[in-house]
């Protein structure tokens, strides 16, 4: 189910949005007992929109480019009056009063939100086990993980049952998952698509993008949600790129770096996939050479101090005053802790609490700014490598989709799968994961593209090329 | 400079935990040391190096103060937003004393 040839049908007259979505529900009454990748369906109120989208084409309006195309939502972005949870008891049933900016693009393009996917509790997690509301399972192997912290919107494209969904990347939450689950995860230049709505984990991290079945729709899809936000003040002053119309330009000439960095810790079969990608890439006209960056082997700990210290920040917000839950105590601190004890999992926990001791006095300079200068390190050491290359491949996950329950009661083997995929989002550059054949257990396999701050285009055109030669 | 990482202590977790607003069973004590100790184990490698000079990073991007003009624009709803409030009393929200004898 292409998104783009969907959405030229139903703007053509050629099917109902109505038929379109009614499908889609279909296939989430068929899989999603099994799957779960929602954690809630807005049924009523996307056949509402439907109908309504019907009758403007019926009248000969231009509803945009994303005609009746419908899209599942992580379950941490903002919607009116839908319950939006970050799969968290403490945020169990909120409706938000607003909109997130990336909802109201996508209404605007005629996109038709169906529900709320399930993650990793607060993002948090590369497996989405975290969930305080189930495990999502691996479309392609039910006994596998999805990948997280975004596994539901990966499983629900993974499975057919929407041809787009949304997630977000803060360590790696899109193109993991995407990895895990066979299907295409861009996680875009920081600030390039508004956070205005995106329920905070680590501010200067986090990223909004999409997942698909192929390139060419998640690019459509990024160029719906990305521009510049006024409500979003660490949005880029930029337009949004236009990627569909380049697609098809090839990579002849481009200069591809096969990163040995980002192959450590790989299996052979994931590691024989990227360097099956990389032929694919040469055999289309681009330069590939092998280069080396060490400083990237200090991502996962820097990011594992950065991160948490953001979120046990950010995660002050929940004290049972304003929203969420809360349970009473006989003043105001007693009912804050019990709230916060009573409403977060081990996960977020752990994270808060990481971060709380990370940013504590006397071992503030030891751990926090020691992780923020290691973060310089890399991103002086990304700019020197992209001087002699345009784009890095690398695997995007170590290994394909491990077994439910496998990893999860050991939070640092869990932090291992987002090995490869922390240093773009400590530089705040763009990346994507595209499918790249399957391993020896019959589990996808997904390839990692990065590139510098805006070079999206680039990075779609070459995902291209990859994609054709995965499919030969 | 703080300690030696790995000297993280179960009186450690128990006062980031006040901090955080979270209360721990002796046993969450004991598994979140474990699993906290572990992670910060991996920080050793960063305390290893020699950073003297190099500037930190908080954001990717190179951030100044982004100003709009002084307009008057509409903002969240009230009805709508203490419709999601736990407690709230005549439009306020409502919470246990803050004030008085100390618990």
């Amino acid at each position: 189910m292409s998104a783009l040839r969907t959405a030229q049908d139903v703007a053509g007259g050629e099917r109902s949005a109505s038929e379109v979505v009614a499908e889609s529900f279909r296939a989430i009454d068929q899989r999603d007992t099994e799957i779960h990748a929602f954690l809630t369906l807005q049924r009523e109120q996307a056949l509402g929109e439907a109908e309504a989208l019907d009758v403007r084409i019926t009248n000969g309006e231009d509803v945009g480019p994303l005609a009746g195309v419908p899209i599942g939502i992580k379950d941490n972005m903002c919607q009116i009056g839908e319950v939006t949870s970050c799969a968290s008891r403490i945020l169990e049933g909120w409706r938000p009063p607003y909109d997130a900016t990336v909802i109201t693009k996508l209404k605007a393009a005629g996109a038709i939100a169906v529900g709320k996917t399930n993650m990793d509790e607060f993002a948090m997690g590369s497996s989405t086990e975290n969930s305080a509301f189930g495990v999502t399972r691996n479309p392609h192997d039910p006994e596998k993980v999805p990948g997280g912290s975004s596994g539901g919107s990966a499983a629900a494209v993974a499975a057919s049952m929407v041809p787009l969904s949304l997630g977000s990347d803060t360590g790696g939450s899109i193109r993991q998952p995407a990895a895990l689950c066979g299907v295409v995860g861009v996680k875009p230049t920081y600030g390039l698509v508004s956070r205005y709505g995106l329920v905070a984990f680590a501010s200067s991290l986090d990223q909004i993008g999409p997942f698909a079945n192929n390139v060419e729709d998640a690019a459509l899809l990024l160029e719906v949600i990305a521009g510049h936000d006024p409500k979003d003040s660490t949005s880029l002053n930029q337009p949004a790129p236009s990627l569909v119309a380049h697609l098809d330009h090839g990579v002849r000439g481009l200069r591809i770096g096969i990163c040995s960095d980002l192959l450590q810790g790989a299996s052979d079969d994931v590691a024989a996939a990227v360097a099956q990608a990389a032929a694919v890439l040469q055999g289309a006209g681009a330069e590939l050479s092998e280069i080396s960056i060490p400083e990237l082997g200090l991502g996962l700990s820097a990011y594992y101090l950065i991160a948490p210290a953001e979120a046990s920040s950010n995660l002050a917000r929940y004290d049972g005053v304003r929203y969420g839950l809360r349970v009473d105590g006989d003043d105001v601190t007693a009912m804050n802790t019990r709230s916060r004890t009573a409403g977060f999992g081990d996960e977020v926990k752990r994270r808060i609490m990481l971060g709380t001791y990370a940013l504590s006095a006397g071992y503030y300079d030891a751990y926090y700014g020691q992780a923020q200068r290691a973060r310089t390190l890399i991103i002086q050491a990304f700019a020197k490598a992209y001087g002699s290359v345009d784009l890095i491949l690398g695997a995007t996950s170590p290994t394909t989709a491990f077994g439910i329950g496998e990893k999860s009661g050991d939070p640092l083997a869990m932090y291992q799968s987002d090995i490869c995929t922390i240093p773009t989002n400590l530089a705040g550059h763009p990346a994507l994961s595209v499918p790249f054949g399957k391993g020896g257990d019959q589990m996808p396999i997904g390839v990692q593209l990065l590139g510098p701050t805006l070079s999206e285009q680039r990075l779609f055109q070459a995902a291209r090329v990859i994609e054709q030669g995965a499919a030969a | 400079m703080g300690e030696n990482p790995t000297s993280l202590s179960e009186e450690d977790v128990r006062h980031v935990a006040r901090l955080a607003r979270l209360t721990l069973s002796d046993d969450e004590v004991g598994r979140f040391t474990e699993q906290l100790r572990g992670v910060l184990d991996l920080a050793d490698d960063l305390e290893a190096l020699n950073l003297d000079g190099i500037e930190p990073t908080a954001h990717p991007s190179e951030l100044s103060n982004v100003l709009r003009t002084d307009e008057v624009v509409a903002s969240l709803n009230q009805d709508a937003v203490f419709a999601a409030a736990p407690k709230i009393i005549d439009h306020r929200f409502s919470v246990p004393k803050i004030v008085g004898d100390a618990p």
